[in-house]
């Protein structure tokens, strides 16, 4: 046990680092950029009363070091800042206030994750569902014509962009044949029914592109199973080909697979930016698309830092469960 | 399956002699593939089309950038005049609603975009990736240890999103398909470091290295004459993976409109203002959606024809399963599947 302790003990402090350093990028990059970072920061519309107070609490005049050390007080401390008026008190983790909307970061993230939440969680369980199945079918059929077709398949779907089959499911299902209202969101808790209705396009195009990467993974895994000598000894008993397939060979599809799900979740967010702006849902992808074209850097920022944790929290987890997963298969 | 193994890209750590592909056995392997063909045939089409872009225009007689007001009616919203949306033999497919810019040259003028920046893009990804990682197989357990961790930030680092981001910090003044070549190429290198380290890993050991070294050459001169030659079946077979993700990824950027922007004409671009028209001019729509699909499809079963026509062991892929024991084949499934999984991995993580 006590390997896998240290290899826990030494996962979590690879994870720290990774976050503390990405936390470095992500400063360096936006806030030690050449030109006038409060007059950037602050956005084009701040009068210079305000960027003069933006330099102030972006702590411009000192040096880099401390500026970062202030940085991260806020992350964990909290901070408080002044909106030339009143003081204003700005909890951990204080990522700091839109100057253009004077909203706090924090709560505006806060605000629009449910429905990210929604899509990306509803989109998982469907891309997990059609791709794993799609995935023990074709290793099932291997050899064969449905086989075939369904690489083919899945080939294509690897190779579209998740907002061209998004847009085509939604003109053709939405617009042309009118099986569905185009989607606007609903919140669970105002009406469940609706919320998946309205949430159902946007699930199945990210799924459908999600799922390619999982049915080819679940094929390639469930083959290598296939070719092992327990296998081999469990036909010559004559164990028939469903059972084995579909209990044997799909036990070991089953640790990659969770790993790529939990790394696959920053493929998935990104999926999910495209896919909010296409069917137009609030969540925090569209958020940031607005935020990055009206260069309102205080949002920008806080929700890179924010997706990067979940990001690399979930790799770490992916690790963790691999070799929970592996170690399962060796006892067995 | 008896000649000479290749390491595959994920497989770097099995001690296979990593000999050079020849160029003969590798064009006849790529030729055995009826889809790689067909692929590599597109391809070469779209990038001919893309390189006589001024020529086709100008035979065409229009270009990508003067409006047609009389081509729209603006009585019925905008809508190009006459059936198909305006297609004839003034404007081969036709004319943009609203605008009544051509389509055909708009089409052709995005293939550059997009082809020019995914092929540059990874030109960036490739140098760095390799750079980094025969630096960290290399230099010593330090230098490894800093690099390494570095090509872990980096590939933890949500590409879609980091693009995004940095788009919005550069001024606008910045050449915009430049820049949008800069972020990829200096965000998406790290599944390329992670390879080219593990294979370079994988081929210190070997006599011919540690003959090299023996020698007394300096790490230098074995990098160059004896590791590179053996990087290149990976680090073409990943490369080849590389461009249609850095395709997806242009097209999306600009799909969101913060990648190229008007006037310059990209696929992503065409898509988002050809969103409110697809009743009244579908072909707004459809072509740029089609030209996408088919350039991103070309390449995958182009790459996926390289990866097979390089590593003889993927081949075999598709025989194994059988119920015979077949240690060789064991491992060759193994690698094929490990390294479709890895391709697909990152090509994900940057699609998205």
């Amino acid at each position: 046990m006590s390997g896998f302790g240290g290899f826990l003990l030494r996962r979590a402090v690879g994870t720290v680092i990774t976050l503390l350093a990405i936390s470095v990028i992500v400063y360096v990059v936006f806030y030690v950029t050449p030109g006038n970072v409060a007059q950037i920061t602050c956005g084009p519309r701040c009068s210079p009363a305000q960027v003069h107070q933006v330099a102030e609490q972006l702590h411009l005049g000192d040096p880099l070091y401390v500026r970062y050390w202030h940085f991260l007080q806020g992350l964990f401390a909290g901070q408080d800042f002044s909106t030339g008026t009143s003081l204003e008190h700005c909890a951990a983790p204080c990522l700091g206030q839109s100057y253009q909307t004077g909203q706090q970061v924090l709560d505006i993230i806060l605000g629009k994750l449910p429905v990210s939440l929604s899509l990306v969680l509803g989109g998982m369980v469907l891309w997990l569902a059609l791709g794993v199945g799609t995935g023990v079918l074709s290793a099932w059929r291997r050899g064969r014509l449905s086989e075939r077709v369904l690489t083919a398949i899945t080939l294509a779907g690897t190779a579209t962009p998740v907002f061209v089959i998004g847009l085509v499911l939604m003109i053709v299902v939405c617009g042309e044949l009118q099986l569905l209202p185009f989607p606007e969101y609903v919140a669970f808790t105002d009406d469940p029914e609706q919320w998946a209705w309205n949430l159902l396009l946007p699930w199945l195009s990210l799924a459908l592109i999600e799922a390619a990467t999982f049915a080819r993974l679940t094929r390639a895994a469930m083959l290598e199973t296939l070719a092992e000598d327990h296998v081999r000894t469990f036909r010559a008993y004559g164990v028939g080909e469903r059972a084995i397939v579909g209990r044997h060979a799909l036990r070991g599809a089953f640790a990659p697979v969770i790993a790529l799900n939990a790394n696959n979740v920053g493929s998935a967010v990104g999926g999910a930016v495209l896919t909010e702006t296409l069917f137009g849902l609030p969540g925090i992808g569209q958020e940031l698309v607005h935020a990055v074209k009206v260069v309102d850097l205080p949002v920008v920022v806080g929700m890179v830092l924010v997706i990067a944790f979940f990001v690399v929290l979930a790799n770490a987890v992916a690790d963790v469960l691999y070799a929970v997963a592996d170690r399962r298969v060796v006892l067995a | 399956m008896t000649e000479s193994p290749l390491a595959t890209p994920a497989a770097g750590t099995d001690a296979s002699v990593p000999a050079a592909p020849g160029a003969r056995r590798f064009w006849r392997r790529l030729r055995a593939q009826r889809a790689a063909l067909v692929a590599a045939a597109v391809v070469a089409l779209l990038v001919l089309v893309a390189l006589a872009a001024p020529l086709l225009t100008a035979l065409e007689g229009q270009d990508p950038f003067t409006y047609h007001p009389s081509l729209i009616d603006s009585a019925r919203g905008g809508v190009p005049v006459g059936s198909l949306g305006g297609i004839g033999a003034e404007h081969w497919l036709g004319v943009e609603p609203q605008t009544g810019r051509d389509l055909f040259a708009r089409l052709v003028y995005g293939a550059r975009v997009s082809l020019g920046v995914a092929l540059a893009a990874t030109v960036i990804q490739v140098a760095i990736g390799v750079a980094v990682g025969v630096a960290a197989a290399l230099g010593n357990q330090w230098v490894d240890q800093l690099l390494s961790r570095i090509t872990d930030i980096i590939v933890a680092m949500p590409l879609m999103i980091m693009s995004l981001a940095l788009l919005a910090v550069v001024p606008a003044s910045f050449p915009r398909p430049v820049l949008v070549t800069l972020v990829i190429g200096l965000i998406a290198w790290g599944s390329i470091a992670k390879i080219v380290r593990a294979q370079t890993l994988s081929m210190k050991g070997l006599d011919y290295v540690s003959a090299a070294r023996l020698s007394g050459w300096k790490t230098w001169r074995i990098a160059r004459r004896e590791l590179l030659p053996g990087l290149a079946a990976p680090v073409i077979t990943y490369a080849a993976l590389l461009v249609p993700m850095n395709i997806s990824v242009e097209a999306a950027l600009s799909f969101l409109g913060v990648g190229v922007k008007p006037p310059t004409p990209s696929w992503g671009q065409m898509l988002t203002a050809a969103d409110v028209w697809y009743q009244a001019a579908p072909q707004y729509l459809l072509l740029p959606a089609g030209a996408l699909f088919v350039t991103v499809l070309a390449l995958t079963v182009f790459g996926d024809g390289v990866r097979t026509a390089l590593d003889p062991r993927a081949a075999s892929r598709l025989r194994i399963g059988t119920g015979r024991k077949d240690k060789d084949a064991a491992t060759a499934t193994a690698a094929a599947g490990a390294t479709a999984t890895d391709a697909d991995a990152t090509k994900k993580e940057a699609t998205a």
